[in-house]
């Protein structure tokens, strides 16, 4: 009966391509929705960790309090003994120092007197030591537009777009205008190596990028650093991790009743990223659930359809003695081959599929220039284990409920009937 | 004819619900048929032919009365010895023919097969027996949609035949044939009755089978008006089996 059965499936194509296709289309997008979603939710939240919150980051209690003043008056103490402590009790962490700074950068004439001033949002990380990683992870590389890299202190990166502003190239001298740690009024002048664009308009409004002993030495910040970040080496962020982490800074580090005492926060923490996270983390079982419900429905219908189109069928092997259960039964037979058939089909492209977003990725820089949000340039999938079983089971577990509830018929069906409904 | 009947119906009613009232399709009738016996139901449409049958085929079950199906009362017959009694003993050929279009000739003779536990050579013996009997051994391989309407008909009786029932309904089957295949259709059913001494019951009006038929009982308003047992049935060709 099964030889029997298989023989119908492969030849009547509306029993086997059409659910085939249905299903695997639906496992597809399922793979494919949910690995994109994944690498885009990923993306944004490792952009933000590359650029603002790391995966931890310590800053001290008064600075965080008033982060958004960037209070260098309040920033961290001591950072080379830091450093080496949190390198020595973290080993499986990279820590980072930055200093952020606020002001005006001043752009003078060939007599050097002011041509224009634009306000400044300043960021100092470590460009300049040999095999740093910096320019890397914040992306500054790919960024510069015009000019170069900086090779010598003294040397600066400023935004595109303030460039083209005051029609400053590289260079040019700009000063940057603003306070020290301690209060003083500050102003140091950099040549402009190069110009950045990083397709954001938050950072391209007045970003200025130097080196961060420059920065100390301008703004008095001798050993000092507005934060430090921490990275899990792995590159990925483990909020589990993270919180076992916290939890030993804490009791290591912190006095409790202490501004200055460095403090430890989570990305999760930070800027709303926690429910951000959370939203991430059920981004597959929403899209799992939903293609449950919605191929379910459809399924059904297909199976309704289905049915409808072997009503005589089964009107002919109820007349010739086989038992409606045995029918049914022979129906979520099928359903399974199919569902696994489809199924598999689904998730394999899917899997092909992701794999080449996961590599090439989705360029749409051209259409976040305006936005303010942190974003990403390029989208990528992210192909993880999950994407095996996310669609194959929810595809046949469709599939199957599809036909078991279409197969209900058979048993509303009466036999007394079939004399009439097989004659029509 | 009594001692040797395969089917007893005594004082059957049949009624269906109609609203809030009832139908009554079958009122008291009572009959018997004999192993062999080649028979038909005939009269005007709602007279209860294919009622009688139904019940006859364990299909559906009297509102009163009983039938008597191979010592089988089929009022008291659950679900599952239906679908064993229609399986094992019980063949059935509809107007339509209802051949399933995706399989070969010989897949939808053996489909009737598939049920029962026999080995796929005695399968294949009993399937090319019964395309023998109908005459279509060189039609096999071929799919329903590659036959003519006598032919689709053929595979049918052959179906039908294929388990060597004791019984076969027939509803109408040759309402969709000419004259040349109502005949050879009906000569062969016939042929097949006597050699394999199967019973086979029609509900039919059409006069070209009527005149094949050893016994016509007549029925209107579901009760039976005349049960004619005729001696001058035609003349037929043998089919070797």
């Amino acid at each position: 009966m099964i030889k029997f059965l298989i023989k119908g499936i492969l030849r009547d194509r509306s029993r086997s391509l059409l659910p085939v296709l249905v299903v695997a289309t639906g496992v597809f997008l399922t793979v494919f929705m949910s690995a994109f979603l994944k690498g885009i939710f990923n993306d944004i939240t490792d952009i933000n960790a590359r650029f603002t919150t790391g995966h931890v980051k310590i800053l001290t209690r008064a600075y965080a309090e008033n982060k958004d003043q960037v209070p260098n008056d309040l920033a961290l103490m001591d950072v080379g003994k830091l450093l080496t402590r949190l390198q020595a009790d973290y080993p499986y962490m990279e820590w980072v120092e930055r200093i952020h700074t606020g002001g005006l950068i001043d752009v003078p004439d060939s007599l050097g007197e002011t041509r224009g001033q634009g306000q400044a949002i300043g960021t100092a990380v470590d460009l300049l030591s040999p095999g740093t990683i910096e320019p890397d992870r914040m992306n500054i590389k790919k960024s510069n537009v015009k000019g170069s890299m900086p090779a010598k202190h003294g040397e600066a990166l400023i935004s595109d777009d303030f460039a083209e502003r005051f029609n400053v190239s590289a260079g040019d001298n700009v000063t940057l205008f603003g306070a020290t740690m301690n209060g003083s009024m500050m102003f140091k002048t950099f040549t402009v190596s190069g110009t950045l664009k990083f397709g954001n308009t938050i950072l391209d409004r007045g970003a200025i990028f130097m080196d961060i002993r420059d920065a100390r030495q301008a703004l008095d910040m001798d050993d000092a650093a507005s934060e430090v970040l921490g990275y899990f080496k792995d590159g990925i962020y483990d909020d589990i991790k993270a919180q076992q982490l916290q939890a030993s800074f804490v009791s290591k580090y912190t006095v409790e009743g202490d501004d200055f005492s460095p403090q430890m926060f989570r990305l999760a923490e930070q800027d709303g990223l926690g429910d951000y996270l959370k939203l991430a983390e059920s981004a597959g079982s929403v899209m799992a659930f939903i293609f449950v419900i919605a191929m379910s429905i459809v399924l059904w219908n297909t199976g309704l359809l289905g049915g409808l189109r072997r009503y005589s069928e089964f009107g002919i092997r109820l007349a010739l003695g086989e038992e409606k259960k045995h029918i049914y039964k022979t129906t979520i037979y099928e359903a399974i081959v199919i569902g696994v058939i489809g199924s598999g089909i689904g998730t394999g492209v899917g899997l092909g599929a992701a794999f080449y977003m996961q590599r090439y990725g989705l360029d749409i820089s051209g259409i976040t220039n305006n936005i303010g949000m942190m974003l990403p340039s390029v989208y990528r999938a992210e192909v993880t284990p999950a994407l095996f079983y996310i669609g194959f089971f929810p595809g046949l577990i469709a599939t199957v409920l599809g036909s078991a509830l279409a197969g209900f018929a058979i048993y509303k069906r009466k036999t007394a009937q079939l004399f009439h409904e097989l004659e029509v | 004819m009594e001692n040797d009947s395969i089917i007893k119906i005594e004082k059957l009613i049949k009624r269906f619900p109609v609203g809030k009232t009832e139908f009554t399709a079958l009122n008291g009738i009572s009959a018997s048929f004999g192993r062999g016996e080649f028979a038909g139901l005939a009269g005007p449409s709602g007279s209860g032919k294919t009622t009688l049958l139904n019940i006859i085929g364990s299909l559906d079950s009297p509102s009163e009365g009983d039938v008597d199906v191979l010592g089988n009362s089929v009022s008291s017959l659950t679900h599952k010895q239906s679908a064993k009694l229609r399986n094992r003993h019980i063949g059935f050929i509809f107007q339509t023919y209802n051949l399933l279009p995706v399989y070969t000739v010989f897949e939808n003779v053996e489909f009737a097969l598939l049920l029962q536990k026999l080995s796929r050579s005695e399968r294949k013996k009993a399937v090319m027996d019964a395309l023998e009997w109908v005459g279509l051994t060189d039609k096999v391989k071929s799919r329903p949609s590659m036959l003519s309407g006598g032919e689709c008909q053929r595979v049918a009786i052959a179906r039908a035949m294929v388990k060597r029932p004791d019984i076969v309904l027939a509803d109408e089957p040759t309402a969709n044939l000419d004259s040349k295949n109502s005949h050879h259709i009906i000569q062969t059913m016939k042929n097949l009755s006597r050699e394999l001494k199967t019973t086979f019951i029609f509900a039919t009006h059409d006069e070209k089978v009527m005149q094949y038929l050893d016994r016509i009982i007549s029925l209107e308003d579901g009760k039976i008006v005349k049960d004619d047992v005729k001696t001058d049935s035609k003349p037929q060709d043998h089919v070797s089996i």
